[in-house]
C-alpha cells in the first residue's frame, strides 16, 4: 500500500473478496523522515499515513516494512551503474523485479501468505499456456511493460485486482465512494527517489561531472559536455553544438560512450533501429515454443511506446528482435518487452543495437 | 476485564489505570490554578497536592518536582538546561551509550552548540560501564534502566563519580518508575526525569526532579511558574492521575514484582532455543521486562508474526513512520541478531502469559526461517 488510490482499491477489492489481507507499506527511502516535497514522489511519511488511513478504514492490520537497503543495492545503485555505463534503466521495472516481487513476495510466502496484491494496471490468468501476464482493460494505464520482468513462480503469487477496471477514473470514484481520502490523490509519475523531477541534477550529483566530446558519426569532435549520463540517445535538445551539421539538418544523440566520455551525434535517420537484442531475458510465465525458428510478435521498448510487429528470435545467448519498421529512441538498459496479442510473453534489457547503415550521399 | 489483552508493550505505553482515568474524570470544572481568585486556589490545591504525592512516591521535595508535558520534555529541560548552566569553560558531556532517543537526539543538538559529547559503552548484556572520567566536564547522563533491555544500569558508580568530580547528573528513570525502587534524594542525582504513562497514568505528564542546589536554565519562558523553571499552566488533571498511577504501582510494587518476574521466567524459558540470546541474564533488571536477540531472523517479522497471535509486542522503539530502525542499544552491546522486547505490566494476566509462552517457539521458529 503505497498510499496512492491504486493500491488502496486494490486492498479493499481484495478484502471484499473474503480474503485475510494485511497492508504493507514498502518503507524504501534511506531516510524515514523525509516529508513530501511536492505531490509527487512515494515512500514518505504522508504517504505512509495515507495508506495507514485506508488500513484502518478496510479494519486490516497495516505494517511498515523497511526494504530500504534491498532497495539501494538492487535498485537505486544498479540506476546509477547503469548510467555510468551509458545505458538508460528503468527503475519502476527494477523495483518489481527484485523489491516488490522478490524481497517483500518471499517474506509473505514465507510468513504464510499466498499472494500479493498490488495496484498495478495489468493481469494474471490461468490461461492455455499455464500462468500467463496480460494487459489491463485500461490500455491507457496498462503497466504490462513494468511487470513483464516477472517469472513464473513471481506471478503464481501475484495478484492485480485492478486488472479489468476499464478506466483509472472508475477507480478514483470507486474510492472516493469507499469514503478513502486520497481519492483525488495526484498520480506519481516520477522516479520516486527523485521526487524534484531532476534526473539529470541527480545523477551529477552522485556520478559527477566528467567532460568529454561531443563527435559526429565520422568521429569529428563537434562539442563538448559535462556528462554523457546527462543524455538521452534521441535527445534533440541542449546539445551545444557549435557549428551546425554540413547538410544543415538537426542533429540528435546517436550513442552514449560512456568509457571514452563520448557523446555520439548524428541525423534523425541514423536514430533508426533495425534490431535490438540482450542476454538479459526472462519469462512471463512459460517460456515460449518456436523461438529458435522465430516468431512474430509485438515489441515494446519503453514505458510508454506503442508496440510495433516484429520478429523474435533466440540466438544462443541472445534474444534478437527485428522490428518491421526502424525504431526511434531505443536506449539501451531499457527493456524490450514482446508480446503475442495482449500477453507478455517475455522481456530482455536491451545491451545492443543495430542501426540503419547512414546513407551514403 | 481486560481491554487490551496479549499486551506486551507497557514499556512503550502502559495502559491508563482505571483509577487514575476515574481520579482525572471526577474533577470538574477547574479554574486556572495560578489565578489568584479562590476558584484559582482550588485548582492550586489539587495541583500542589498532587505534586506532593507524587514527590513522597519518589524521595523529593514537593518544589523538586517540575511537572512537565512528559519524558521527552523532561529529558530535554534537564540535559539542555544543565549545559546552559554549566560553568565556564566546561563543554564535555558524559553519556552512556545507550540512552533512550531524547537523551540521544539532545545530545547531538548540544554538539552543535559547542558540547563534545563522550559515550560510555556496555557490556553485550547492556550493563554500562563504570570506569567513567568525569574530570572537569560539565554534566553527565545515564539511565536508572535501559528502556530497551529492562537491564538496570549502575547510577550508584555513576553518582559517586559525578560526587567526586563535582559534576551534575541527570538520570533518565522513566523506564525504572514504578518497576523498581527510585529515590531521588537518595540517588545523589541532580535531576531526574520521569513520565507518567509508563506506570499507566495519562500521556503527557511527567517531571524533572532538579535538587534545590541545581543550576537549571529553563527553555520554556512566560509566565515563570513552577520556580520559573517551567511556564505554562498547570496540567491539574495530567498531575492528579500521575499521582494516584504512581501511588498504585508503588503499592503493589513487591507483589508485582513476584507475580511478573514468574511470567518472565516462564517467557524467558520458551525462548530458550538454538539462535535465542536473552539479554541480560545474570544483570539485574525489571521484572517485567524480557528482551532477546533472534539470530538469522527479520525483526519485523517477529513483532508480525506475534500480531498473528493477537499479541502486541516490539523490537525496541519505533519511530513516527513505523519503520522498525536498527537498535543503538543492540549495536552497543556488541550482539548481532533482531531484537524483540515483551514488556509486562500491571494489565498483563496469567492468560497473557500462557498465550505468549504457547506462541513463542513457533513464532521464533517462523522468523528464523523467513527471508
Amino acid at each position: 500500500m503505497s498510499g496512492g488510490v491504486d493500491s488502496a482499491v486494490a486492498a479493499a477489492r481484495a478484502v471484499d473478496a473474503g480474503h485475510d489481507v494485511v497492508g504493507v507499506h514498502l518503507a524504501l527511502s534511506r531516510m524515514p523522515g523525509t516529508l513530501r516535497t511536492g505531490a509527487r514522489g512515494c515512500c514518505t511519511i504522508e504517504d505512509s499515513m495515507d495508506a495507514r488511513r485506508v488500513a484502518t478504514a478496510l479494519d486490516i492490520p497495516y505494517y511498515v516494512w523497511d526494504f530500504s537497503e534491498r532497495f539501494q543495492a538492487d535498485v537505486i545503485d544498479d540506476f546509477l551503474s547503469e548510467y555510468a555505463e551509458g545505458r538508460t534503466p528503468n527503475p519502476c521495472l527494477r523495483c518489481n523485479e527484485k523489491i516488490k516481487f522478490e524481497a517483500l513476495l518471499d517474506r509473505a510466502v514465507d510468513l504464510g501468505f499466498d499472494k500479493v496484491v498490488t495496484g498495478h494496471y495489468a493481469r494474471v490468468d490461468d490461461g492455455a499456456n499455464g500462468i500467463e501476464l496480460h494487459r489491463a482493460s485500461d490500455e491507457a494505464k496498462d503497466q504490462s511493460y513494468v511487470l513483464a520482468v516477472l517469472n513464473e513462480q513471481q506471478l503464481e503469487h501475484c495478484w492485480f485486482p485492478l486488472a479489468d477496471t476499464p478506466t483509472k477514473e472508475l477507480v478514483r470514484q470507486e474510492a472516493e465512494q469507499r469514503g478513502f481520502a486520497l481519492a483525488r490523490k495526484p498520480d506519481s509519475h516520477d522516479i520516486c527517489f527523485i521526487p524534484d523531477g531532476d534526473t539529470r541534477g541527480y545523477l551529477n550529483e552522485k556520478l559527477g561531472t566528467s567532460p568529454g566530446e561531443i563527435v559526429d558519426q565520422e568521429g569529428e569532435v563537434v562539442g563538448e559536455h559535462d556528462g554523457a549520463h546527462g543524455y538521452t540517445v534521441g535527445q534533440r535538445k541542449g546539445l551545444r553544438i557549435g557549428r551546425p551539421a554540413s547538410d544543415g539538418k538537426p542533429r540528435f544523440v546517436l550513442e552514449l560512450r560512456p568509457k571514452e566520455r563520448q557523446v555520439v551525434v548524428g541525423p534523425k535517420e541514423s536514430l533508426g533501429v533495425t534490431t535490438v537484442a540482450g542476454e538479459r531475458i526472462s519469462w512471463a510465465g512459460r517460456r515460449p515454443e518456436g523461438l529458435e525458428d522465430g516468431l512474430d510478435v509485438h515489441v515494446q521498448i519503453r514505458a510508454h511506446a506503442d508496440p510495433v510487429p516484429a520478429f523474435a528470435t533466440l540466438e544462443g545467448e541472445e534474444l534478437v528482435i527485428r522490428p518491421e519498421d526502424p525504431l526511434f529512441g531505443v536506449a539501451t538498459g531499457q527493456s524490450a518487452v514482446i508480446y503475442a496479442g495482449t500477453r507478455v510473453l517475455g522481456q530482455v534489457t536491451m545491451d545492443r543495437t543495430e542501426r540503419v547503415e547512414p546513407a551514403t550521399v | 476485564m481486560n481491554d487490551l489483552p496479549r499486551y506486551f508493550d507497557h514499556a512503550a505505553t502502559s495502559p491508563l489505570r482505571e483509577r487514575a482515568r476515574e481520579a482525572m474524570l471526577t474533577l470538574g470544572p477547574l479554574a486556572n490554578p495560578a489565578s489568584t481568585h479562590r476558584a484559582g486556589q482550588r485548582a492550586s490545591a489539587l495541583l500542589e497536592e498532587a505534586r506532593e504525592r507524587i514527590a513522597a512516591c519518589v524521595d523529593a521535595h514537593p518544589t523538586e518536582v517540575v511537572l512537565l508535558s512528559g519524558g521527552t520534555e523532561a529529558v530535554n529541560l534537564g540535559l539542555k538546561g544543565l549545559w546552559l548552566s554549566r560553568n565556564q569553560g566546561r563543554d564535555a558531556v558524559v553519556s552512556a551509550a545507550i540512552e533512550h532517543a531524547a537523551t540521544m537526539d539532545s545530545l547531538e543538538w548540544l554538539e552543535r552548540q559547542g558540547a563534545t559529547v563522550h559515550t560510555v559503552g556496555c557490556s553485550p548484556d547492556s550493563v554500562t560501564h563504570t570506569d567513567v572520567d568525569l574530570g572537569s566536564a560539565a554534566m553527565a547522563t545515564i539511565s536508572w534502566a535501559n528502556n530497551e533491555t529492562g537491564v538496570l544500569q549502575p547510577v550508584e558508580p555513576w553518582a559517586a563519580a559525578a560526587d567526586e568530580a563535582r559534576v551534575p547528573l541527570h538520570v533518565d528513570a522513566i523506564a525504572a518508575l514504578g518497576h523498581v525502587p527510585v529515590a531521588f534524594r537518595a540517588s545523589g542525582a541532580t535531576c531526574m526525569s520521569i513520565a507518567a504513562h509508563k506506570v499507566g497514568g495519562p500521556v503527557g505528564a511527567g517531571a524533572l526532579l532538579v535538587s534545590r542546589a541545581a543550576k537549571l536554565t529553563p527553555l520554556l519562558h512566560g509566565g515563570g511558574q513552577q520556580r520559573g523553571l517551567r511556564s505554562g499552566t498547570g496540567d491539574v488533571a495530567g498531575a492528579i492521575g500521575f499521582a494516584v498511577a504512581l501511588e498504585d504501582a508503588l503499592a503493589e510494587l513487591e507483589q508485582e514484582r513476584l507475580r511478573l518476574s514468574a511470567f518472565a521466567a516462564r517467557i524467558r524459558e520458551a525462548a530458550k532455543r538454538p539462535g535465542v540470546r536473552i539479554t541480560g541474564e545474570t544483570a539485574e533488571r525489571l521484572p517485567g521486562t524480557v528482551h532477546l536477540t533472534v539470530d538469522g531472523a527479520n525483526a519485523e517479522a517477529l513483532t508480525f508474526l506475534l500480531d498473528g497471535f493477537d499479541i502486541q509486542a516490539s523490537n525496541g522503539s519505533a519511530c513516527t513512520a513505523g519503520v522498525v530502525q536498527e537498535s543503538h542499544v543492540v549495536r552497543a552491546m556488541g550482539v548481532s541478531g533482531a531484537p524483540l522486547r515483551l514488556s509486562m505490566g500491571w494489565s498483563t494476566t496469567e492468560q497473557d502469559a500462557d498465550a505468549l509462552v504457547k506462541a513463542l517457539p513457533d513464532v521464533i521458529e517462523r522468523a528464523r526461517a523467513s527471508r
